[in-house]
């Protein structure tokens, strides 16, 4: 199908990682089922490593595949690694999302970032909470997919 | 195994369509409007295909006007009839919730004019009423519009009963039949209809082409303006392949409704009894009053158009009424508007069917639908929150 690059539909048809970790070290959920797509991470850290990482995901085509290629990119990488990973570097690492789906690797760099906040709200780890600016999801969905 | 399911999308050309053009390209290539012998073989075949479309709604050939499709005809229908009530001081217009586009954002226009538009609820049944319309009639009211059929849910509306209730008040009726024509039987002065809408590509024939069938007597608007065609109503050379095809196609369809409708119908029953028994489903539209061809279901807990991804993969090609694939943030308008919450539109699925159709198909579809509907829902954390008591179910 020409609405998406092969990238997206390899990562859409073969999910990586995609399920629950038990006793996760951080969970991050973002999105309401109103816009029609939630994304939520699980975190295994080890040695400020992420040793493993799942996910799962309602949504579209895109959102499955930016969760897919999301988490494939910070998986064995360090905290400061992932919390660097962009939405746009999941996009362009999937050759290119159409416009009215960039919103879904927003979804995606989001969703990583909250599960990280997890980990270091439940460790008491210091960390930079301009980050963490509470953002509508339904603004940044008109914002990113709007008409 | 490819399937095509997306009939009431489009739909196949039959032989019988494709054959009826083919001499309109290079032989009878004439423009009717020309005085020359060329230009009259031309004319002859344009008048001919106007009889076989005129015969197939039971009115006379000068009611109709050749179109470039449904959305046109539904532009013309609906701002010819506000216009001719707003001469007698009349602007109140009666529709429904779930209309076509085509006629909601026509009605849309007419509002910012002035003109003021009751929509008809369909949540009782996903359907209308004859006593609805009934109800909603003032003595400023000049046209009712519903369609015949809805696209996405099928529910086929009271169109005998509505033209009765207009007939009586006097008010003028147009319905959309761009989903009913060729699959209905259909009879403009019996229902008493006064315009109707139909497209030629939902019936097995060409794209680009239409009609819209116009009671003598109705003042019609140009929307193209230009050379005498159509007398006068609407410019532009006529594409006499397109509407030779289109004439056959109808004439085709049109006689064999009978045998078609129940065969087609049967597959359709088939198909809801079978995804009826996945969880957390629902059917969407009339399941009494139903085109032939429409499966319409809602799937709690996965959204539509990785479900279509999937389903095309698996060789069914299907729509959704989900935001992703409508390009809109919000799911089907029809969808919210028989009440389905955003959360469970946004996972919809409409499969409609044609005579083309096979049991086999079917089968397959039953096959595959149920598979990915699993394998969606296994991978959602609004699924697991469902069953892990932590959102409550809706369907």
């Amino acid at each position: 199908m020409a609405l998406y690059s092969e990238k997206v539909m390899d990562h859409f048809m073969h999910p990586r990682n995609v399920g629950t970790i038990d006793g996760a070290d951080g969970v991050g959920e973002v999105g309401n089922a109103k816009c029609g797509d939630i994304m939520k991470i699980y975190l295994k850290i080890e040695n400020d490593i992420i040793e493993d990482v799942k996910f799962e995901t309602f949504g579209c085509g895109s959102a499955i595949a930016s969760s897919s290629m999301a988490t494939e990119m910070i998986k064995g990488k360090s905290i400061h690694e992932a919390l660097e990973l962009t939405n746009k570097a999941v996009a362009e690492a999937l050759d290119g999302l159409p416009a009215h789906k960039m919103h879904c690797s927003v979804l995606a760099e989001e969703a990583i970032k909250n599960a990280l906040k997890d980990y270091f709200d439940k460790n008491g780890i210091p960390y930079d909470r301009k980050m963490y600016e509470e953002m509508d999801h339904e603004q940044l969905h008109a914002q990113v997919h709007g008409e | 195994m490819q399937v095509y399911a997306d009939n009431a999308a489009t739909t196949a050309m039959s032989q019988v369509a494709i054959n009826a053009m083919l001499p309109y390209f290079d032989k009878v290539y004439g423009n009717p409007s020309s005085l020359h012998s060329v230009g009259q073989r031309a004319k002859e075949a344009l008048d001919a295909a106007r009889a076989t479309v005129a015969q197939c709604l039971g009115c006379e050939p000068r009611e109709i006007i050749f179109t470039s499709g449904g959305s046109e005809a539904d532009n013309q229908a609906i701002i010819s009839a506000a216009r001719f009530g707003a001469k007698k001081g009349k602007k109140h217009i009666i529709s429904t919730a779930f209309e076509h586009h085509a006629v909601l954002h026509t009605l849309a226009k007419l509002e910012k004019e002035g003109f003021e538009v009751t929509y008809l609820d369909v949540h009782n049944n996903h359907n209308v009423s004859a006593q609805q319309v009934k109800d909603a009639i003032r003595p400023d009211t000049c046209l009712v519009t519903t369609m015949y059929a809805n696209n996405e849910i099928g529910s086929v509306l009271p169109i005998a009963e509505i033209g009765a209730i207009c007939k009586e008040a006097g008010v003028i009726f147009h319905t959309d039949a761009v989903q009913a024509v060729g699959h209905l039987h259909i009879n403009v002065k019996e229902q008493n209809i006064d315009m109707l809408s139909l497209s030629a590509h939902k019936f097995h024939g060409p794209k680009g082409v239409g009609a819209l069938y116009v009671r003598k007597g109705i003042p019609l608007v140009n929307i193209i303006e230009g050379g005498a065609q159509e007398r006068g109503k609407r410019a532009g050379t006529e594409n006499l392949p397109g509407i030779c095809g289109m004439a056959a196609a109808m004439k085709d369809a049109c006689d064999h409704i009978d045998e078609n409708m129940p065969r087609v119908a049967a597959m359709r029953d088939r198909l809801i009894e079978g995804l009826s028994k996945i969880p957390h489903s629902a059917v969407n539209g009339d399941l009494v009053h139903r085109l032939p061809g429409n499966v319409s279901f809602c799937f709690e807990g996965i959204e539509g158009e990785s479900l279509l991804l999937l389903l095309d993969a698996n060789g069914v090609c299907a729509s959704s009424g989900s935001a992703c694939t409508s390009g809109s943030l919000d799911p089907s308008h029809v969808l919210l508007a028989i009440g389905r919450v955003h959360d469970v539109a946004h996972g919809s699925l409409r499969l409609s069917l044609c005579e083309y159709n096979t049991e086999e198909e079917v089968d397959h579809i039953l096959k595959v639908v149920p598979e990915v509907v699993q394998y969606l829902r296994n991978m959602s954390p609004v699924w697991r929150d469902l069953q892990t008591g932590k959102r409550q179910y809706i369907l």
